[in-house]
């Protein structure tokens, strides 16, 4: 067993190059991602938090460019870390699903709709895996059953499905291959809330049975401070803060993160005043200098333009892959130290082990 | 199959249009036009005339809607009448004559280039702006381009002067037809050119229309998600994309088929090709209006019965047809 | 002319783009509408200013039989015809004559379908059945056969007749799909909303329903014009028309019964259908520049993108440009340890399965 993260995502950098300029989609970020971890990248539409997932898996299309960093790879089956950055096509064909798997946004526009559902899965079966049909068919069933989707479905077209039903497909999909990693692009937001907790309790389920990592990407934090493991905050390209889900929740060390937090109301503890966070996000084709985050954050000042952006460790917390990109506040809302008593925490072997949640 | 049903219901209204404008049309025509007709053909039996008469509406024979009856009677027992410049000959022996002309060499010719063009668009939206993109120009001038001008022009060149092939004709006119290897061979021969012309000339049009529905196809999320599972290119493309963008192609391809038919008719004129089209124009330029009318429809109902064939192509093809009503 | 209709943009891909743009954004216009408007433009210009430039009246005869099938020369630039007229002359009046008869049934039968497609699409219910069902029994009953039958019952084959019938079979196209994009329209937000502040539904059809579907109306009226200028020339070629006029469509016929290429006088016959071509071309250049403004994968499409000097296709994996980078050795391949896979995972064959 391969000790390390099963996703290494370093200064990955993504821009699509369009006549009026390069719009940097993604800027100089770093995640890891550990076996049987779940991970959540959580950030408003535009934050390029699906770029960042699509791109290292270099699915995104033209003219979307890759102008930085590293993506290696390294599984159970793989004898070493492969950088997929510099993987051939090939390759990549098979790094694809039985490594990787995606399970998409929009089940609907997702599935083929001239294919039924047994076909669909079966296509993602034989690419990868050489096992006779009958297995195939077999594999298929248990897969349905899996998501609790009933057999006589098999030969059902995604038209004639409801939208749970096609997102377990989707789910059922992505398995089909039995991959290391599961990226799942907002799964259940097209979907009702009865519905959304029902798939992701499955998808809780799946994961301890069958032990993949879940790379989550939605817009509602509230939904992966129950589901994950640990979460990244992105703004405008580049991360924010990255933490557990409890140091998230509890010691948010990002303006960003508290302005997220408080966005939603929660069920518990007592009454107070839901506040969004005013204004919108920088263009990204002249992204400004510093940080993105500066004119919409309540703590901002002048020597924010100046910060490097480099995730650094938050002095109050003892974990030390609890990481910032907001050198100038600390969780709570006070103002931290001077900055030559921060360590660099990208550089230390902690973070590359993972935290202890 | 409600689908398919509600397709029929509405080829028997268009169907009925079509009759019902026949019926009409000859008695809605300003002047008196049996009096030129029958001036013009002088040699008539009486009972020619009579027929005239009763088609066109002169005279007397009960009422409108007693005619329209009768009409439609007729229709249906293909009685079509007696030719008038070709007295005494039936219609229905006239059109028996040219029909097998005109089904073979436009059938084949059309489903041809649509196979072409369609297989020539998928790869072009496939690898769009690639090398492909570069004729497209070019294939913009031959879709404009009259298709008799292009069809005249390669009869000069390749007919006349280079001798490859015949003038025209459907057959050697020493020939008696007949189901003999002489007579198959020379029919061939002279329907190349004419096939030529209508590939070339229709080919471009339905690559274009390939390759844009493949584009917008291409972009679909679906596409996108079969590349992520690491399908192999050739399945991508096939199943994933070409299939989905075949269905608006076959449906562009039904509504094309009226004009698939105009094409045929310039054609066989400028080939003087024995078929439908070569009898229609010929009967317009004597006045001939009982062949008029029964060419007129014989084509819309082979139209309408193509357009039929197509849907259940369509239904065969693409599963959410089945479930749905409209159409 | 055998073209097939093009299939017109798709009314669900427009229905989300933001139409109302000034079209006087000449140069937001994708490469193809400007050449296809150019082309156009030149015989635009020569339809209007040609007949007063043309060097002799187009059924001017010289009575020199000499001067009858004369080749192109400096007295008669594109030659002469069989009566000695001057091939010219008659080219840019036909010109004239065509683009008027096509830009007349173009205006005729797109206001008519936009009036047909719109009120079919308010009305909504039996009426639009009605209506949707007549424009659809005009489009599958094949055009050239009824219109022959048509104009073959009509004593005069007049340019006025043409016109009429011609606008009275080309409105069925446009507005059937002009039906669709106004009900795609109709169901969306802002009218709902224009409907509740009170907005009477004449100013809702006039302000913001309309003005959405600009792109589309201009592709239906540059495709009727293009089907306007090819069946009425094949028509005429067919000799159903006003054969003592001068169009294109006649200079056709005249030329083929003649026998003016097998004649070897190609300057007869080659020009006026050069001349349907280029206008064709160009009409079909505009409709596709037209396309391309309306739906943006079209117009993404219209443009290669080169990446590193390599052009991309959809089918590529996203590329990697880092200028000046050094490529790390061995980290670029995938390696299944065939060895350690057990016998529950099935094993990885190295090519997979491809169906």
């Amino acid at each position: 067993m391969n000790a390390g993260p099963v996703l290494d995502i370093r200064d990955l950098s993504v821009a699509y190059r369009t006549p009026g300029g390069d719009v940097k989609a993604v800027s100089n970020v770093s995640l890891a991602l550990q076996p049987g971890e779940i991970v959540g990248l959580v950030g408003e539409s535009g934050s390029g938090k699906s770029t960042l997932a699509y791109g290292a898996c270099r699915l995104l299309r033209a003219p979307a460019v890759i102008t930085g960093g590293s993506v290696r790879y390294q599984g159970r089956r793989t004898s070493g870390p492969a950088d997929i950055l510099q993987m051939g096509q090939e390759d990549l064909r098979k790094l694809r699903w039985r490594e990787i798997a995606i399970v998409f946004q929009s089940a609907m526009n997702a599935l083929n709709p001239v294919l039924n559902v047994r076909d669909q899965i079966l296509d993602g079966i034989h690419a990868h895996l050489r096992i006779s049909r009958a297995e195939a068919e077999a594999k298929v069933e248990s897969l349905l059953d899996l998501v609790g989707i009933p057999r006589s479905r098999l030969r059902a077209y995604p038209h004639e499905l409801s939208g749970g039903m096609r997102q377990r497909i989707m789910i059922a999909m992505a398995l089909a291959a039995d991959p290391e990693i599961v990226i799942m692009d907002e799964p259940t937001t097209a979907l009702d809330v009865v519905v959304q907790r029902d798939i992701l309790g499955q998808i809780l389920e799946l994961k301890e049975g069958l032990g993949f990592a879940i790379l989550f990407i939605t817009h509602d934090l509230s939904l992966l401070l129950e589901l994950a493991d640990r979460i990244a905050v992105m703004y405008a390209g580049q991360l924010m803060e990255l933490g557990t889900s409890a140091e998230i929740q509890h010691e948010p060390a990002h303006p960003y993160t508290t302005g997220l937090l408080n966005s939603f109301p929660s069920l518990h503890g007592p009454r107070r005043e839901l506040a969004g966070i005013p204004g919108t996000p920088p263009d990204l084709r002249r992204p400004p200098p510093g940080c993105p985050f500066l004119p919409r954050c309540t703590f901002g000042t002048d020597a924010c333009k100046e910060v490097d952006m480099q995730l650094v460790h938050v002095e109050t917390s003892p974990d030390l892959a609890h990481v910032t990109a907001c050198p100038f506040v600390l969780p709570g809302g006070e103002p931290a130290g001077p900055a030559a008593t921060r360590k660099q925490a990208a550089d230390t072997p902690a973070l590359r082990e993972g935290s202890s949640a | 199959m409600y689908f398919l049903l509600r397709r029929l219901g509405f080829y028997a209204v268009a169907a009925w249009v079509a009759l019902t404008i026949n019926f009409f049309l000859p008695r809605a025509m300003p002047g008196n036009a049996v009096q030129s007709i029958m001036s013009k053909f002088p040699n008539l039996q009486p009972s020619a005339y009579h027929a005239l008469e009763a088609m066109l509406g002169v005279g007397h024979p009960g009422s409108l809607w007693h005619q329209y009856v009768a009409y439609l009677g007729d229709v249906f027992t293909l009685n079509f009448g007696t030719d008038l410049a070709q007295y005494p000959a039936k219609v229905s022996t006239l059109l028996g004559q040219t029909i097998p002309w005109t089904l073979t060499l436009v059938g084949t010719a059309t489903v041809i280039a649509f196979f072409v063009g369609t297989g020539l668009g998928i790869v072009a939206g496939w690898r769009h702006g690639g090398g492909l993109d570069r004729v497209l120009p070019g294939l913009m001038f031959f879709q404009a381009v009259p298709y008799f001008f292009l069809a005249l022009i390669l009869i000069e060149l390749l007919a006349a002067r280079a001798h490859i092939f015949p003038l025209g004709q459907g057959y050697d006119g020493g020939l008696i037809p007949g189901w003999n290897s002489a007579f198959i061979g020379s029919a061939i021969y002279h329907s190349i050119l004419p096939a030529f012309t209508i590939v070339i000339t229709t080919t471009a049009g339905w690559m274009l229309q390939m390759r844009n529905v493949m584009i917008t196809t291409v972009g679909e999320d679906y596409v996108v998600a079969a590349q992520a599972k690491g399908l192999s290119s050739r399945r991508v493309v096939y199943t994933y994309a070409a299939r989905n963008a075949l269905l608006p192609q076959l449906q562009g391809f039904g509504l094309a088929l009226g004009f698939v038919v105009s094409g045929a008719i310039v054609m066989e004129i400028v080939f003087s090709y024995p078929g439908i089209g070569l009898l229609l124009v010929g009967a317009v330029t004597s006045n001939d209006y009982p062949l008029m009318q029964a060419i007129f429809l014989v084509i819309t109902f082979a139209v309408l019965l193509a357009n039929l064939f197509v849907d259940f192509i369509i239904v065969a093809f693409d599963p959410r047809a089945r479930t749905r009503g409209a159409a | 002319m055998t073209a097939a209709p093009q299939i017109v943009v798709d009314p669900a891909a427009l229905a989300d783009e933001p139409q109302v743009r000034k079209l006087g954004q000449w140069s937001r216009l994708p490469v193809k509408a400007k050449a296809g408007a150019i082309l156009l433009g030149l015989f635009v210009l020569a339809g209007v200013i040609g007949p007063m430039v043309a060097p002799y009246s187009p059924d001017y005869q010289s009575t020199n039989p000499a001067l009858a099938l004369h080749a192109p020369d400096g007295q008669f630039l594109l030659g002469t015809t069989q009566s000695g007229q001057d091939v010219l002359s008659q080219l840019l009046t036909g010109i004239r004559m065509t683009l008027e008869l096509a830009l007349l049934v173009g205006v005729i039968a797109t206001v008519l379908s936009v009036v047909v497609g719109v009120t079919s699409a308010f009305l909504g219910g039996l009426r639009d059945e009605a209506m949707s069902l007549i424009s659809n029994v005009f489009l599958v009953i094949p055009q050239l056969p009824l219109l022959i039958l048509l104009l073959g019952y009509l004593p005069q084959k007049g340019q006025t007749a043409t016109i009429l019938v011609l606008s009275l079979l080309g409105w069925a196209w446009g507005a059937r799909v002009i039906r669709a994009q106004t009900l795609a329209i109709r169901s969306r937000d802002f009218v709902a909303a224009a409907r509740e502040t009170g907005e009477s539904t004449w100013r809702i059809i006039a302000v913001e329903i309309v003005p959405n579907q600009v792109s589309l109306i201009a592709a239906s009226f540059v495709n009727t014009v293009l089907y306007a200028i090819g069946t009425s020339v094949a028509l005429a070629f067919l000799g159903l028309a006003d054969l003592s006029s001068w169009s294109l469509g006649t200079m056709l016929y005249w030329s083929q019964s003649a026998q003016a290429l097998q004649l070897g006088a190609w300057w007869w016959f080659v020009p006026p259908g050069l001349a349907v071509a280029l206008m064709g071309t160009g009409l079909v250049l505009l409709n596709t520049g037209i396309d391309e403004f309306g739906n943006p994968r079209l117009r993404d499409a219209a443009r290669a993108v080169r990446i590193g000097g390599r052009r991309q296709y959809p089918a590529d994996p996203t590329p990697v440009w880092q200028p000046g980078a050094q490529p790390r050795s061995g980290l670029g391949r995938l390696v299944h340890s065939f060895s350690r896979a057990s016998l529950a995972d099935h094993g990885t064959a190295a090519g997979g399965r491809t169906s």
